[in-house]
């Protein structure tokens, strides 16, 4: 965990924000300290998406403040390039460039945002593809591989941007069942280097495993957060009762 | 177990049918299932024969190839005789240097059909994917210098000949040419305007241009750039005619070119543009590198379509007097000598424009087949 005086890497104070006249997130507050993973839980509809995917402006807030390393996001356009530099995102649907080869998925953005010399960038890249172990599918297509390596590729191409964040929306959740388990390893072994973390997921094992902390949302709101045993095993309020009911059912 | 089948070794390949009988059972199927069907097929095709011997006696039996040279100029009493039973191809052996070069002065035609053999090499080079480079840019640019230098002379001993005694297949090029390598980029641009969400002042003048130029025939459009242009400029400042013609072409072409882009801009999944939004990737970088090269090979078959349309509609420079192809054939018919073979000559027309299209065609065909292999999806 973090030392005390250390910044937060992502502090989210109050954001609120509508789609249209539908409150998706209801003063939202969450502290990320350095080198910490926070497993993000939550039914469908509960804002968790829309939340991550506000901590790089995919989205943007309404209301209240996010600072990320140090940097508020607002309409700024050059704190927003400082935040997309130093956080790295992975989607639910991978979104390769299906017209860019792997290897040139991967060196696209360190060359063009981080100005690196492309051997530099592909001695990079093909570091990354080994650590996710894939560094053989360099020269294919997208299309060409499967699902869990296209999502470990995605995952490559992220760390590529050396990101001091990695944000993790669903990454397993489209994924076929026995392909679940090579993208976990990798976000594992990730957890374990030191990476600050942010995941939305619902693999349990997952969160038991390396989260710090874990964060209950529904309908927009922060409900519940604190140590993967504690939320498991003592949960405080209905709702998040509810949830693990109903997401335990099926195993 | 029962009610479970399990197959314990993989069962043998059928063998595929043979070519010919497929062949054979297709026929059957399609052109001679019924009474009806059979009968109609036989009647279709003795008018299908009918027609093609009619037309191989026409235009090989009972041709004319060549007439006497008199003093006076070609002698047609021979093509006269045939009172259409025949094709008359001697008017072609006579007026194809006027069809394909229009009022440029005879003895420096040369220069004219050096142009067009450049114009083809041009493309050439352009469709083979070896030469996609940046160098390419600058071989397009040296090139049309070139081009534009032997046209209008006026160095080097080459006489000086001004855009009005241009002529024919060279025009028809040039006006296709610029019109589309200046129209495709404006293309992009507009429909990128167009869907911008941060710009409202630009994207209403993307969509006030796209809808103004597309409701309003060429035609139209031509006409205006020819003869109200010139009425509201200043004295002395009067561009070349070719050149306003070239103007509302490329204007014309950007606004429906735009439209196909657009098309190819809204097939690409959000996915890709949150993906290049979270790696830091500036706009022009997003869709340079992503969004563009995914676009535009989405759209290649309905680009092809609005490039080999609007290689027809420059023919329409007609109507302000601009001695495109069509034209110079049209003019061609004018000689009292050869009135009447209108056949001959717009045939010959229609095989010049089908060869050009028809490559056009071809490439973006092969294109695609190759694009589509590079990424199995």
């Amino acid at each position: 965990m973090s030392e005390t005086n250390e910044a937060p890497a992502i502090l989210l104070d109050r954001v609120n924000k509508w789609y249209g006249q539908i409150h998706v997130l209801r003063d939202v507050s969450l502290t990320v300290a350095q080198r910490e993973r926070v497993v993000v839980l939550g039914p469908s509809g509960s804002g968790k998406s829309t939340m991550i995917r506000c901590i790089n402006r995919l989205e943007e807030h309404q209301q209240g403040r996010i600072v990320v390393d140090g940097t508020e996001l607002t309409g700024d356009l050059r704190a927003l390039d400082t935040v997309r530099r130093e956080v790295g995102m992975v989607f639910q649907s991978f979104n390769l460039f299906p017209h860019l080869t792997i290897l040139e998925n991967c060196v696209l953005a360190p060359i063009h945002v981080r100005k690196m010399p492309r051997a530099e960038a592909e001695e990079l890249a093909m570091g990354l593809l080994k650590r996710v172990r894939i560094p053989e599918q360099a020269k294919k297509y997208p299309g060409q591989l499967s699902g869990g390596q296209q999502q470990r590729v995605a995952i490559a191409r992220a760390l590529c941007m050396r990101p001091k964040i990695m944000l993790f929306d669903e990454p397993t959740s489209a994924l076929d069942p026995e392909m679940i388990k090579e993208v976990l390893d990798v976000m594992v072994e990730l957890a374990e280097s030191g990476m600050t973390m942010v995941c939305v997921t619902h693999e349990m094992g997952f969160a038991r495993r390396v989260a710090d902390r874990v964060v209950f949302m529904d309908r927009g709101e922060v409900v519940e957060s604190g140590p993967p045993a504690t939320i498991f095993e003592k949960p405080e309020t209905e709702r998040l009762k509810t949830f693990l009911s109903q997401i335990l059912r099926g195993h | 177990m029962s009610g479970t089948a399990i197959a314990a070794a993989p069962s043998p390949p059928h063998l595929r049918p043979r070519w010919g009988a497929a062949v054979i059972r297709w026929l059957r199927a399609n052109l001679f299932s019924s009474w009806w069907s059979t009968a109609l097929t036989l009647v279709l095709v003795y008018l299908l024969l009918r027609w093609a011997w009619g037309f191989v006696d026409w235009a090989i039996v009972h041709a004319v190839w060549s007439v006497p040279q008199t003093p006076k100029g070609p002698d047609p009493t021979a093509c006269r005789q045939l009172q259409g039973r025949g094709a008359c191809w001697a008017v072609i052996g006579d007026k194809w240097r006027f069809i394909l070069f229009g009022q440029y002065p005879y003895d420096w035609q040369w220069r004219p059909a050096l142009c067009v053999v450049l114009f083809i090499a041009l493309y050439a080079i352009s469709a083979m994917r070896r030469f996609w480079r940046r160098e390419l840019g600058l071989l397009w640019i040296a090139t049309l210098v070139v081009i534009f230098a032997l046209m209008w002379g006026g160095f080097a001993g080459l006489g000086f000949v001004p855009t009005n005694q241009w002529g024919g297949l060279p025009i028809t090029l040039i006006l296709s040419t610029f019109g589309l390598a200046a129209a495709f980029p404006l293309a992009v641009l507009v429909a990128l305007g167009r869907r911008s969400t941060g710009m409202p002042v630009v994207r209403v003048l993307c969509v006030a241009y796209v809808e103004l130029i597309r409701g309003v025939p060429l035609i139209s459009l031509l006409f205006m750039a020819s003869v109200m242009f010139p009425l509201f400029m200043p004295e002395g400042m009067n561009p070349d005619k070719l050149l306003r013609a070239q103007v509302a072409i490329i204007l014309f072409a950007g606004a429906y070119l735009a439209e196909v882009v657009r098309g190819g801009l809204q097939t690409l999944p959000k996915g890709q543009y949150e993906a290049a939004d979270a790696l830091g990737l500036g706009y022009w970088q997003k869709m340079r590198l992503i969004v563009l090269p995914q676009a535009l090979r989405l759209v290649i078959p309905p680009l092809v379509n609005t490039f080999i349309s609007f290689f027809k509609d420059t023919s329409l420079v007609l109507i302000i007097g601009i001695y495109d192809l069509l034209t110079a054939g049209k003019v061609a018919l004018a000689d009292p000598a050869w009135t009447g073979f209108a056949s001959e000559i717009y045939l010959l027309l229609a095989v010049i424009y089908f060869l050009f299209c028809f490559a056009m065609s071809r490439y973006s065909h092969g294109l695609e087949a190759h694009l589509a292999r590079a990424r199995t999806r």
